[in-house]
């Protein structure tokens, strides 16, 4: 077991020098730090010496392979840097203000979400062949098909500005920010309730089938035991799977909901960071991303082993 | 004739040559016993058949738009969509008119109206049922065009991966590795940025992200099929390495190729509004369902409510993607009732 | 004579497949007394694995049903229970060992906590005594440390020891009835032995009755006090088993009988069997063996045979055995 952890951290350097890069290459070739100094000295056409000092305070004068090392390095050691931007103020500062909002958001979203999907996926297979069986699964496909905006939209009208039981968008801190939450967590759920209520049903059906269902059976146990015991831990092996990925968005948020909704939390800094081009904002925030989907991975892997015990990890 | 071709320009052919291909590739794969089976299935399959008329309509309507010739060797080339509208007089208006409305809706003073719109006009006074038709082409371009440029892509790394293992196992599960660990939505952000906005570059932009999965999946696949007792007697027949990826394991995994990318194409069309959403989606002046929803965020808030814009676009993209949907199920039920989701 | 404890008349077990209904039981009739153990002996697809479910009322639904007929257990009518009524038997009064034991086993459980959950179903034993229960009943299964089986997962036992562990949980309630379905069909030829002594050896110490599902004749005459032959959803021949093996009636018995490798005819080629069992979808008509058949007449062809009565214990469904007396005088006596 910890053999096992200690390999996948070490797999994982690569892939973090690996993201590292992709982040350089992409920001070289998007602008170059001329330009990003030009933005950031205002615009009051800055002299050619004012460009360059900008450049070496930042470390944009250096050979290229020597940026690269320089800040790869930085990232590893978790020294983040300060921000490109005029203000130059630390990414670690800014990650300390708004990594509640994104988190409270995803908790939020992902217990509920998890609780309801299961529940509702349950509901479903228990009468399976049924009328509700059918219309369940077909509304599924419904809700599917509906795009993300029209939910986010259409919360906000309705919530928001026909029944005003809720903020259109934004964020306070504190108790208050329940009542902030409370759309953009409702709007994450509904808008993967479809997918993953169907995709939970089959892992359940699929277990139903299974011959370890009929031995059960054959024992006298009851229906609700066979679902609620004997199927439901086996379904929650790729269930977990499927759901412990979303673990990354825990510390990112959903980048999405949060621009949407105009909350101030690490997906909104990060969007805001690649618009303004803030190179050192972008490649710590993308660091960290990465760094907690491999997280991620490693966690869903030993969840995995705690479930099944055929799973060993080596 | 010589008027005519100047004014039809060469452009027509890349969409005729796509139905061409793609009708002849349905009609091959229809004497494989496998396929020729599942076409039986779905042809019993009402809901399947319904949804297909359906994508066959946007289908047609995205055609339609793709065809275009020029009204005079000055002018702009239109296509036969633009043209229909404007042979029945549907011009522009000057701002926001309800359906079926004489005036115009959220000015002071409200004008009286050029022609008629049956789905009103948005804010430039467009048409909107003319937008929403436009908008087919971009959805089946953003689908078709990156399923186009990520299968091969995928099919090809994934077969490698899984039939050589080691060393090129190892440097595919990397690249995909490290492009997975990048938050999805920041990649496609990037890849924009840098290729510059416009249709072709949103769909290699999408690609980019979308090919993970699908790699992984032929690659587990291939690992599948590499130890079956068929491809272990081909290579103790001394059969080339090349030979029996292309012969023995291609042919296998196909099917599930297929299905994953029908499977697929749904979710690319809902992307494009999310990228219109953050301004990196389609550039204006082309349909798009995003755009419109997009702009119609801020229409709501308005009063009198402009609903119409929304409800528009949202709807085409609603049957559209669950048609898709529909399709691909079952589909997926009619090539391996095995994986059969009941 | 004792009444029967098992009893099942005309039972006719079908399922709705794309090919069409399916028949794949059709008019089984058999009865068992208590303390019999008996086998059920045929190919592949003639039925008999879904004899076995229809009486647990386990055929998988939607697809199958149970056509008509009845089972008789202990003078009720199985069929009249509802499902609770059903289930309050399943694992009580009777029980049933499956042909997987390597998937029969619920993965992500102890054997521990699946022994003990047949038992904690039924309430017959509860808490320590069916912990102390389950710790005997794998002792009596001969596995070696009981109490570290308990705390086990399936995957780390082998094949023999899970098919063990299903007949302890089988077990568990103490069943009156025990249905074993190809229960060393997977395992390896000399497990298979060890795994036929326990269960005849169980089936003696507690006096339960058994029903064993095979398509292994060889391995019945250890075992099973009569045997009933099935072919193509019909039982084609009944016996008590040192009857049957010794002067077997039906062309099938003697097909299937002669195909055995035997000391007698050491030397000579074993006899194959030609033809495969028809597809459930399509019995052929007249009788149903008729064109695997070597003593075939014209009747045959056009007329299913009815099941005729060979002396007090033996039946059989075939036009050469039209009435009871006429083969009666050519039988020895027993």
């Amino acid at each position: 077991m910890i053999g096992y952890l200690i390999r996948r951290l070490l797999y994982s350097i690569p892939i973090l020098i690996g993201v590292c890069f992709l982040t350089f290459v992409l920001f070289y070739m998007t602008a170059s730090p001329t330009e990003i100094a030009r933005r950031n000295l205002s615009a009051k056409n800055p002299t050619a010496q004012q460009i360059k000092d900008w450049e070496h305070q930042h470390g944009y004068d250096k050979p290229k392979w020597q940026q690269f090392v320089d800040t790869t390095e930085g990232l590893f050691l978790l020294r983040l840097g300060r921000s490109d931007s005029v203000k130059g103020e630390r990414v670690m500062t800014r990650i300390k203000e708004s990594w509640f909002p994104s988190f409270e958001i995803a908790l939020l979203s992902f217990t509920a979400a998890i609780t309801i999907n299961l529940s509702l996926a349950l509901v479903v297979a228990y009468f399976r062949g049924t009328y509700l069986d059918i219309y369940g699964t077909s509304l599924c496909v419904f809700m599917m098909s509906v795009t993300y905006l029209v939910y986010i939209i259409g919360g906000q009208f309705v919530f928001g500005r026909l029944l005003k039981l809720t903020p259109v968008a934004g964020f306070l801190p504190g108790w208050e920010s329940l009542r902030f939450a409370f759309l953009p967590v409702v709007v994450a759920v509904i808008s993967g309730m479809g997918a993953s209520v169907r995709q939970f049903r089959t892992f359940m059906l699929d277990e139903m089938n299974q011959d370890y269902v009929r031995t059960a059976r054959a024992k006298g146990v009851s229906e609700a035991q066979v679902l609620f015991k004997h199927v439901l831990k086996n379904a929650a092996i790729p269930v977990l799977t499927t759901s412990v990925q979303a673990i990354p968005g825990l510390f990112l948020g959903s980048i999405l909901l949060e621009s949407f909704f105009n909350i101030p939390g690490l997906g909104n800094y990060l969007v805001d960071a690649i618009n303004s081009q803030d190179f050192a904002v972008v490649r710590a925030m993308v660091f960290i991303g990465a760094l907690v989907t491999i997280f991620g991975y490693i966690l869903t892997d030993i969840s995995y082993a705690l479930v099944d015990k055929r799973v060993r990890l080596e | 004739m010589q008027a005519f071709t100047s004014l039809f320009t060469i452009s027509n052919l890349v969409p005729i040559v796509a139905i061409v291909v793609v009708l002849a590739g349905i009609r091959r794969a229809g004497r494989q016993p496998l396929w020729a089976e599942a076409y039986r299935r779905l042809g019993r399959n009402r809901a399947a058949i319904f949804s297909l008329v359906i994508i066959g309509v946007y289908c047609f309507v995205a055609t339609l738009d793709s065809i275009t010739w020029k009204s005079n060797a000055l002018a702009q080339p239109e296509s036969v969509i633009t043209h229909l509208f404007n042979a029945m007089h549907v011009e522009a208006e000057r701002t926001y008119s309800a359906p079926f409305a004489k005036m115009t809706t959220g000015e002071p003073h409200p004008h009286p109206l050029k022609g008629w719109h049956v789905l009103g006009t948005d804010g430039s006074g467009n048409d909107v049922l003319l937008e929403t038709l436009r908008g087919c082409r971009t959805s089946i371009i953003i689908g078709g065009f990156t399923s186009l440029l990520i299968t091969p892509v995928a099919v090809l790394l994934g077969m490698l991966a899984g039939y050589f293992g080691h060393r090129v196992d190892d440097l595919i599960q990397y690249l995909y590795t490290t492009l997975g660990s990048v938050p999805g939505i920041l990649l496609n952000i990037a890849f924009l940025l840098v290729l510059g906005p416009g249709l072709v570059n949103l769909c290699f932009a999408l690609g980019i992200t979308s090919w993970v999965d699908l790699c992984r999946l032929v690659r587990g696949e291939t690992l599948k099929h590499r130890d079956r007792e068929y491809v272990r007697a081909a290579r103790a027949l001394g059969v080339r390495d090349i030979r029996i990826l292309v012969t023995h394991i291609l042919p296998n995994i196909l099917p599930v190729v297929i299905i994953t990318v029908t499977l697929n194409f749904s979710s690319l069309v809902l992307s494009e509004t999310i990228l219109s959403y953050l301004g990196i989606g389609v550039p204006a002046g082309t349909g798009s369902w995003g755009n419109m929803i997009d702009a119609a965020r801020l229409e709501l808030a308005r009063d009198p409510i402009i609903w119409w814009n929304l409800t528009a676009a949202s709807t085409a993209l609603f049957i559209l993607v669950l048609a898709l949907n529909v399709f691909s199920d079952a589909l997926r039920d009619a090539v391996d009732p095995r994986l059969r989701s009941s | 004579m004792n009444p029967p404890l098992l009893e099942v008349n005309s039972l006719r077990t079908y399922f709705n497949t794309p090919a069409g209904l399916s028949r794949a039981v059709d008019g089984v009739s058999f009865a068992l007394l208590p303390g019999e153990t008996m086998a059920i002996v045929g190919e592949s697809g003639s039925g008999k694995s879904i004899t076995a479910l229809s009486i647990m009322q386990l055929v998988p639904e939607p697809a199958g049903f149970i056509e008509s007929g009845t089972i008789q257990f202990n003078g009720k009518d199985l069929l009249d229970l509802t499902w609770e009524q059903m289930r309050s038997i399943r694992g009580r009064q009777i029980s049933m060992i499956f042909q997987e034991p390597m998937t029969s086993l619920n993965p992500v459980f102890t054997i521990g906590f699946q022994i003990r959950e047949a038992m904690l179903t039924h309430g017959k034993y509860r808490g320590d005594a069916a912990t102390a229960r389950a710790h005997s009943l794998l002792e009596r299964v001969g596995m070696n440390s009981p109490d570290k089986v308990l705390r086990q997962y399936p995957h780390e036992l082998s094949g023999g020891m899970r098919q063990r562990v299903m007949i302890a949980i089988a077990l568990a309630n103490e069943p009156q009835l025990l249905l074993a379905d190809e229960p060393t069909t997977a395992l390896d030829v000399t497990i298979q032995a060890q795994i036929l002594t326990l269960l005849r050896d169980l089936q003696r110490d507690t006096g339960m009755s058994m029903l064993l599902i095979t398509h292994d004749l060889g391995i019945v005459s250890q075992v099973a006090d009569k045997v009933a032959v099935m072919y193509a959803g019909q039982i084609v021949e009944q016996a008590p088993t040192r009857d049957l093996l010794s002067n077997p009636h039906h062309p099938y018995t003697q097909g299937l009988i002669a195909s055995l490798p035997s000391r007698s005819r050491r030397g000579n080629a074993l006899f194959t069997l030609e033809g495969v069992v028809p597809p459930p979808t399509r019995w052929p008509g007249g009788c149903r063996f008729h064109d695997r058949c070597s003593k075939r007449m014209e009747i045959c062809n056009t007329q299913m045979p009815s099941t005729t009565s060979q002396g007090e214990y033996r039946s059989v469904r075939c036009h050469l055995y039209p009435s009871a007396e006429a083969v009666t005088s050519q039988e020895p006596t027993r």
